[in-house]
């Protein structure tokens, strides 16, 4: 069951994506020219939402479906790797007009070019898993 | 309702709509909401390096496998079943603003002149969908994390770190969007 409501889950996600334009390039670049609120307004409520939840969840103590407490765990804070990495990424982002998650969802929508660029970014990964210990963290 | 679902939603619908999957995800699945080390299992499965990174046993995040194969499919439903027929709603400046750098087809959801496999040996293309993907898999595991990743769960988790990576994702992406793109797309 849980194979089956990852792929629901991310079939909402997927969903959503295409319907809020976020996987759009056109949105992207209008984002980083700063010329609409949209993208904005996007980022800024979801963290809202998610924020909010997240408080709701630790204070009732919220059980996860099979019964296990939710308690998700902080990311590890690299502070070189968050800010060098993140900043190759932004790169990336405006180049492709996508970041991971839009990527799959542009394949869904018929762009199948983009299937290069999930190959691509897997050989960045597979450059990052071999140049990780040489690399300021 | 089915108007309503048709059209292109606006941020106050969809923003609240991607944040419900921290939730989502935790209650369900007990799993922090996250699409980038997806590529790092893709990689793992896929056996295609030998490094020590992925040596681990990616069949225990099969769960963010099968979600990222969720995100395809419901953007598949979506265009298949309900799909937008308008112009992606950009502001009047951005298309005057892309015009002017030699954008003419605004349908779809990227510029055809760029993302096609007829372009692939332009260069525009070759640095928008090759380099692009490149940096977007190394920036995110070198980052740890993405837009979902760090900017909605981690920011929603008031991760500082995630703060570092969001501001880096905005430093990297307006270096290319305002100095770097004008150039890319003046090979047209």
């Amino acid at each position: 069951m849980r194979h089956l409501y990852a792929v629901l889950l991310g079939a909402l996600f997927g969903g959503i994506l295409v319907k809020a334009e976020v996987l759009s390039w056109f949105r992207i670049q209008e984002m980083f020219w700063f010329q609409s609120f949209h993208m904005y307004g996007i980022i800024g409520s979801a963290i809202v939402v998610g924020a909010i939840s997240l408080q709701i969840i630790k204070r009732l103590e919220a059980k996860s479906i099979s019964g296990d407490l939710i308690n998700p765990a902080d990311k590890k804070f690299n502070k070189k790797g968050n800010l060098i990495g993140g900043i190759i990424f932004g790169c990336g982002w405006a180049l492709t007009g996508a970041c991971p998650g839009p990527l799959y969802a542009l394949v869904g929508s018929g762009y199948g070019i983009i299937l290069v660029s999930i190959f691509s970014a897997m050989l960045g990964v597979v450059a990052y898993g071999i140049l990780k210990d040489k690399l300021p963290h | 309702m089915i108007e309503f679902i048709s059209k292109p939603w606006p941020w106050y619908v969809a923003g609240p709509a991607i944040g419900l999957m921290v939730p989502l995800l935790l209650i369900v699945l007990n799993k922090s909401f996250g699409v980038s080390s997806s590529l790092k299992h893709l990689c793992a499965m896929c056996s295609i390096s030998k490094a020590n990174y992925f040596k681990y046993n990616w069949k225990k995040e099969s769960w963010n496998l099968l979600f990222v194969f969720g995100i395809f499919l419901g953007a598949l439903f979506v265009a298949e079943y309900i799909p937008t027929n308008e112009l992606v709603g950009i502001s009047d400046a951005t298309v005057t603003k892309l015009s002017s750098l030699g954008i003419s087809d605004f349908t779809g959801l990227m510029p055809s002149q760029i993302f096609g496999f007829d372009h692939i040996s332009n260069t525009a293309t070759l640095i928008s969908v090759v380099l692009g993907g490149f940096l977007v898999g190394f920036g995110t595991r070198y980052a740890g994390g993405c837009t979902s990743g760090h900017a909605i769960m981690g920011l929603s988790m008031l991760n500082l770190g995630s703060l570092v990576a969001v501001v880096g994702f905005f430093i990297g992406g307006l270096a290319v969007s305002w100095f770097i793109l004008p150039l890319i797309l003046s090979s047209l």
